[in-house]
């Protein structure tokens, strides 16, 4: 039997989306998920870590500035950098760019509003350990509910984005086409998600969590946690098949 | 014992919605001679520290590694030394 991927969804002090995660990667996914306390000093035996949705700290000063001083942050920096898979939703996308693991910054949604609603995303990169399920140019149905969504970064950190192919989900509409219109907050270029130089930290503003279970009827977030999960059983299969030919 | 006053902005180079909503509130107000309002944060701190030269130290560094974002926001302080009644 396959074994189980273990997610780790960190609790912040006003996470709202972290027994949603949970229960997707559990009990939907049929993975191995447990809650980590953000005062926690250790991940644990954990192959995945999400930051999920929500309003840590009361987004106090910044959205996520302060959420980054918890003590398990300074873990879940040094899993990253060891190359551990690391997906920020929402609010969890905020921390990480205040932590410094992504670029740039998410501001004030350009409409002052807060977006609640679903909206189409286009995978624009299906080469990650997030998107590998997905086809590329493939447009995904998924809520977003952010009042700090308007992705921003200087210049040259965009051309870079743009060029190392970084950028994952775009909004669009549901032709996938990429039009103003159908960006719901500002944000630059329509970008809804990044991912880090090496690949393995994503950041993205919609929420596959809500968009997972079929009592739900959306299911289109559910290729995010099934490429996280083919990232591992992938290797797995790898590993069988070099075993099978030096039988 | 000192008192820092931070302000923080948005930088110049990020458009301010929030700045621009209250300006048009201004402008329904008749006083068409106001342009380009920003909106910030104040934030006042005491500092206890044995000199104004640490004492802004101090205010700097919180500023830049904490209160202001250099990504998308400015900041800027005066400090004021307490005198002792």
């Amino acid at each position: 039997m396959m074994e189980k991927v273990k997610f780790g969804i960190v609790v912040f002090p006003g996470s709202n989306c972290d027994h949603d995660a949970e229960y997707v990667a559990g009990t939907i996914m049929q993975q191995e998920a447990r809650p980590i306390w953000h005062k926690d000093s250790s991940l644990g035996d954990v192959d995945v870590v999400i930051l999920p949705g929500g309003f840590s700290y009361g987004d106090y000063l910044r959205c996520g500035a302060i959420a980054r001083f918890s003590p398990i942050m300074k873990e879940v920096v040094s899993f990253a950098k060891r190359g551990g898979l690391v997906l920020g939703i929402c609010n969890g996308f905020q921390i990480l760019t205040e932590v410094g693991l992504l670029p740039g910054v998410l501001l004030r949604n350009s409409s002052l509003r807060f977006v609640c609603k679903y909206v189409n995303i286009q995978v624009v990169n299906n080469e990650t350990s997030f998107t590998s399920a997905c086809r590329s140019g493939e447009v995904l149905e998924i809520p977003v509910a952010h009042g700090d969504g308007n992705y921003f970064a200087d210049e040259g950190t965009l051309r870079r984005l743009v060029d190392d192919n970084r950028v994952v989900f775009k909004y669009c509409t549901p032709e996938g086409e990429v039009t103003e219109g159908a960006n719901p907050n500002g944000a630059q270029l329509n970008i809804a998600g990044i991912v880090n130089e090496s690949g393995n930290v994503l950041g993205m503003m919609p929420h596959p969590e809500r968009a997972s279970d079929p009592t739900l009827h959306h299911t289109d977030g559910r290729k995010i946690f099934e490429s996280v999960i083919q990232s591992f059983t992938g290797i797995e299969r790898t590993m069988e098949s070099i075993s099978m030919q030096r039988r | 014992m000192f008192v820092s006053r931070i302000t923080v902005t948005l930088r110049k180079s990020i458009l301010d919605p929030q700045g621009k909503a209250v300006e048009h509130g201004i402008h329904s107000l008749g006083y068409e001679a106001v342009e380009d309002v920003r909106i910030g944060k104040f934030i006042e701190l005491s500092v206890d520290a044995p000199s104004r030269k640490e004492a802004e130290q101090v205010t700097r560094d919180v500023c830049q590694k904490l209160l202001a974002n250099p990504v998308m926001e400015d900041y800027s302080f005066e400090v004021e030394e307490l005198k002792q009644a």
